[in-house]
């Protein structure tokens, strides 16, 4: 009896002991960071608008120039639990302490200055992709904006959710700086698109259904999910059943633009707010995103047909 | 010859009823009322676009149009209580708010008033006409819009 509970104890400790190891969350080489130049704040200011950092950080309603006030407090209700964006404005309730590596490790590994983990409501797996040299010029573009000591509340998440140690196991299935397709003989065009809607502008994080445990079905990417947040679906961007591939690259460009259909509907719910980051992007940066959505995989929808 | 005169205002008679009532199928009729409008945006957004040349008489019939359409948005009749459910794609929130709701079908019916009284006589005031009226597509949509399937 002894002999079965002193083994029984072992296997406790073992795997409590891979359980801490395997959930360590891990940091970025910081010699790749010091091969980055000086951050530009002017290219910075175009890498905002592909991130699309405003969405979720400016405060809830935020019009105009108030989206630059990253103030934070959106409340994200998704069925894992209410997430509540942080402040990421340069004051004290922000980022004004955070150093280039504090904020690279929190974009592209998910970590935060004091190592903690953060929830992949924070979508570091698509920014895991980005390019070092856009995230020192995000970062000097970020230190010019204006600061806000609003104090955004604590996510509202119950056990085992909690255990944020846990989102470590989480991130060596699903945290990769690679990308998600390998499309031959891709265009310069195609291949910035890639770098911009698998990067900066996450567009799988909300496209691509998920799995239980919240991790992307890479087999359906962007062909359309349930949308994370409320009731609803975000539509299929591929051009499988149910797509978009009536679409021409123009109608997808002018479309990030304008906000319209080909047919003079316009984007509702959350790609109206996408639309306004999209509206600020290079011309050629749209054609890009176009080019890459008439090259990938067609899809029949991703979510369930209505009932 | 009083037969028939009845007989061809019977219709007219039940129009006139429907139009003062809630209507049969507010889906289909406020959806048919978007397109119109998607329709009228459509024939001048290439103006807007640079793709065709400006034309003062082309914009302001289009602008005309979505007018005649915008104020026929009534929320009452086209979006009574329980047209949440079927084939729409009108958001819940509708109702939640419909005071919001309202003001911003308000605002839309007001700017798009401004754009027809501005009178755009050539492209530059086009451009502020037209921005001024669509912007109230993505506002509302983003708002009051869900897509369901």
């Amino acid at each position: 009896m002894r002999r079965i509970f002193k083994f029984l104890l072992s296997l406790l400790i073992l795997g409590g002991a891979g359980f801490w190891l395997l959930s360590a969350p891990t940091r970025l080489d910081e010699t790749k960071l010091a091969a980055t130049t000086p951050g530009d704040a002017t290219r910075g200011q175009s890498v905002f608008w592909q991130g699309g950092c405003a969405s979720c950080h400016a405060a809830p309603g935020a019009t105009g120039d108030a989206r630059l006030v990253l103030s934070g407090g959106e409340e994200l209700v998704t069925p894992f639990g209410t997430f509540v964006t942080p402040n990421i404005s340069p004051a004290n309730q922000g980022i004004a302490g955070w150093s280039l590596s504090d904020f690279a490790n929190a974009m592209t590994h998910g970590v935060s200055p004091d190592g903690r983990h953060y929830y992949p409501a924070f979508p570091y797996t698509s920014y895991a992709r980005m390019q070092l040299q856009d995230i020192a010029d995000l970062y000097a573009f970020m230190k010019t904006l204006p600061p806000s000591e609003n104090v955004a509340g604590p996510h509202k998440l119950s056990f085992p959710l909690t255990v944020r140690r846990g989102i470590g196991l989480w991130k060596r299935l699903y945290l990769s700086d690679q990308p998600v397709l390998t499309i031959a003989n891709a265009t310069d065009a195609i291949k910035r698109g890639q770098y911009l809607v698998e990067g900066p502008g996450h567009c799988g994080e909300c496209h691509t259904p998920r799995n239980a445990i919240g991790g992307p079905d890479k087999t359906l990417w962007l062909a359309g999910a349930k949308a994370a947040e409320g009731k609803g679906v975000v539509p299929n961007i591929t051009g499988g059943e149910g797509g978009i591939d009536s679409w021409s690259a123009q109608d997808i460009a002018y479309s990030l633009e304008s906000g319209f259909t080909p047919d003079f509907d316009s984007l509702g719910g959350s790609m109206a707010d996408v639309v306004q980051n999209m509206s600020h992007l290079q011309p050629s940066d749209r054609d890009a995103i176009a080019a890459y959505l008439k090259a990938i995989p067609a899809h029949a929808n991703g979510y369930p047909a209505a009932q | 010859m009083k037969r028939l005169i009845a007989l061809s205002a019977a219709p007219l008679l039940a129009l006139a009823v429907f139009a003062t009532t809630a209507s049969a199928d507010p889906i289909a009729d406020r959806q048919a009322l978007m397109k119109d409008q998607g329709k009228a945006v459509g024939s001048i957004a290439p103006i807007a676009k640079g793709e065709k040349t400006f034309d003062a008489a082309t914009v302001m019939t289009a602008l005309k149009k979505i007018n005649d359409d915008a104020q026929k948005l009534d929320p009452a009749t086209l979006f009574p209580a329980g047209s949440d459910t079927g084939d729409t794609t009108a958001s819940p929130k509708i109702w939640e708010d419909n005071a919001a709701f309202v003001a911003a079908i308000d605002k839309y019916k007001a700017d798009v008033a401004a754009a027809v009284a501005a009178d755009p006589k050539d492209l530059e005031s086009f451009k502020t006409a037209f921005n001024q009226v669509t912007q109230n597509c993505g506002t509302c949509h983003q708002a009051f819009r869900i897509k369901k399937n």
